[in-house]
């Protein structure tokens, strides 16, 4: 069923909301950009549909909302271990279509990769997901190739247009919120984007030649290994371990796990000093393999959701859907 | 009728004298060096009516049209109006072109309009001070740069303004990947180090020039709200005594160092040797003759400082002296 809202109405919802939920979108932060006097949209706490940044793509994903940059799996001392309390309140995640296939990528890895990861579920489960809509497509998205462009599995939809809020609302729960801040009925559905500029064409398969191509040299020789890419990424799961002890107290710390990214030195360091994947462009072609390749093999669809972040990112101007289209190119090529 | 002119209103008048009898240029002042491209074809005119067609791009980023007869100063003052309205130059009479040329155009790096390490737009803080400062028959030298490479060469100025910005970190962020320290290593002053997989930047060495916000991947260290300045002093060339300027302010706003370069036109008119040739004596000479005691006491005039900003009570320049030989 869908429904309008007035402003009043709007953060009257938003309000009751945020009483029962941690809400979480993404904001345009002011002069926190790479640059000087540039802007960032990354995900944060919000308490008013005025605050997010409806517009624009965010730079970041949502994925910190469910995997925090740090988190601390627990506190120790000489004879005891303390897990963290989990989140006080449910989680409403506000994110568009991709991103919503992205939170699969997340599932399957956390979720149904072996065992539960403890710390993952404890704040999927109460999180719910709120559909922005694309009413065209960004500059450097592919959804559509990636087949994300329609997400349909949402609580919830909400569209800012002006100072009225549309939303469609599947999930009861929140659709008692919002009939209780009076908004009023109306046909909305979703925004999607039906085409983007980029589009990309995996390779069907991968030769065994395809390991050693010349690519993954230019590519190396391009990349300063900084991990944007990743860290940008709603897909890429990796995290490492670090254990604190305290400064003051070194019998008592604890033990945190960290984003971490296949393309920053240490990645595959492993005791006794060995490390695999030295060079960047071997990490580059992990990379890539990994989005379009090895997690397909594995759970039968492609991880990369097309969004196009790691190309808005990268510092060094590397295209990873040029990449991908330059790759099934060649093996096309190959194949004949 | 013999060539009549009188040179000392004219140099005042942002002309030169040229070597060639009865010739001279005429000098556009630009401030911050930034400028809509529509003048560039305003100079041209200029430089193919009246001017031999050459022009040369000055030193301080300003336009000096060659070739041109000095009885036609006057036309060529008209044709000035428009570039000086453009760039908003402050003027007495319209038409009259500049009114003033002591204190030299405001120079300035490009700036964060273009760089990536600016830590400010020095365009626009140029301009600024160009209308605060101008027109002066004084010799001041200012100039603005980005960041701490001084690409703008600031040091070399009586007034160095150098962007700074003060590194906010969120550790929650921070995923110990070391690019900042690696960056401040490389390429700054190796203020950064990671304890705990934490960064902790020793401030007593951090310049704040912002490598270490555009190296990070994850937004941990992101620039302060509020900009920052290091405010160079009397740095120069010349015969005597070049020198490199040195900080005076660090951690310091825009405000008071305006404020500071308006209390040195006072501190200059009241101690300027009365036999300065043309009216023009270097700041850094009139400081060293009356010290830095009592220049500082009339530079910090009615400054309220913001208290992170550090003042360097004591400042002696060394440079090359090329004046006391054999003395």
């Amino acid at each position: 069923m869908g429904y309008q809202l007035s402003k009043p109405q709007a953060e009257q919802l938003f309000r009751e909301l945020t009483a029962r939920y941690d809400l979480y979108a993404p904001v345009v932060k002011k002069g926190d950009g790479c640059f000087s006097d540039t802007d960032v949209i990354r995900y944060e706490k919000v308490s008013s549909p005025y605050e997010i940044a409806w517009e624009a793509k965010s730079d970041y994903s949502f994925k910190e909302a469910l995997l925090p940059v740090n988190e601390t799996l627990f506190y120790f001392t000489e004879d005891e271990t303390t897990v963290p309390k989990g989140p006080r309140k449910d989680l409403l995640i506000f994110l568009r279509s991709c991103d919503l296939y992205g939170v699969k990528r997340l599932d399957e890895i956390y979720l149904k990769n072996g065992y539960e990861d403890f710390y993952y579920a404890r704040l999927r489960k109460r999180a719910k997901f709120i559909l922005m809509g694309c009413p065209s497509t960004c500059t450097s998205g592919f959804c559509v190739s990636m087949g994300t462009n329609r997400a349909e599995n949402y609580d919830a939809y909400l569209k800012l247009s002006g100072e009225t809020l549309y939303a469609d609302c599947p999930c009861s729960e929140l659709e008692a919120y919002i009939k209780e801040a009076g908004g009023a009925e109306a046909a909305v559905s979703p925004d999607y984007a039906a085409e983007n500029r980029e589009k990309v064409t995996l390779p069907k398969k991968l030769s065994n030649e395809s390991f050693n191509k010349k690519i993954w040299e230019e590519y190396g020789s391009r990349c300063i290994g900084c991990g944007r890419c990743n860290f940008v990424c709603p897909t890429c799961t990796c995290f490492t371990m670090q254990d604190i002890f305290y400064r003051d107290n070194e019998k008592a710390g604890e033990r945190r796990r960290v984003w971490a990214s296949c393309q920053v030195d240490g990645y595959t360091d492993m005791a006794g000093g060995i490390s695999f994947r030295k060079t960047q462009g071997d990490r580059f072609r992990f990379k890539v393999m990994h989005k379009i390749y090895d997690y397909e093999k594995r759970f039968g669809y492609p991880m990369c959701v097309g969004c196009g972040r790691c190309d808005d990112v990268c510092p060094e101007y590397i295209s990873y859907s040029n990449c991908i289209n330059r790759l099934a190119k060649e093996e096309e090529a190959h194949e004949e | 009728m013999g060539m009549d002119f009188n040179t000392k209103k004219l140099k005042k008048n942002a002309f030169r004298v040229s070597k060639v009898r009865g010739m001279g240029a005429s000098r556009i002042r630009v401030p911050g060096g930034y400028l809509n491209a529509e003048i560039l074809g305003m100079v041209q005119e200029i430089a193919q009516t009246y001017g031999n067609g050459i022009v040369h791009l000055t030193t301080r980023q300003g336009f000096e049209i060659e070739g041109i007869r000095l009885e036609d100063m006057e036309e060529i003052n008209q044709k000035l109006q428009p570039i000086i309205e453009m760039l908003e130059i402050n003027q007495t009479d319209p038409g009259t072109g500049y009114p003033a040329s002591g204190t030299r155009n405001i120079s300035a790096c490009i700036g964060n309009n273009v760089c990536p390490f600016a830590n400010y737009n020095t365009a626009q803080l140029a301009k600024r001070i160009e209308k605060e400062v101008f027109p002066n028959d004084l010799h001041f030298k200012i100039a603005c740069t980005g960041c701490s490479n001084d690409c703008a060469k600031v040091r070399m100025h009586d007034f160095g303004i150098i962007g700074m910005t003060m590194p906010q970190y969120d550790p929650s962020r921070c995923v110990s990947c070391q690019a900042c320290i690696k960056g401040c290593r490389s390429l700054s002053v190796d203020a950064l180090r990671m304890e705990n997989y934490k960064i902790i930047r020793d401030t007593e060495k951090c310049i704040g020039c912002g490598v270490c916000v555009t190296k990070c991947p994850t937004r941990a260290l992101t620039r302060s709200r509020k900009k920052y300045y290091k405010l160079t002093l009397m740095g120069r060339t010349g015969k005597k005594n070049p020198r490199l300027g040195k900080d005076f302010l660090v951690w310091a706003d825009e405000e008071n160092i305006i404020k500071i370069i308006l209390n040195t036109y006072k501190f200059v008119k009241e101690y300027i040797s009365p036999n300065a040739p043309g009216g023009k004596e270097h700041i850094g000479y009139i400081i060293d003759r009356v010290g830095f005691e009592e220049y500082k006491k009339w530079a910090l005039e009615g400054v309220e400082l913001m208290p992170e900003t550090i003042v360097n009570e004591c400042i002696y320049w060394d440079g090359l002296h090329f004046d006391n030989k054999g003395k």
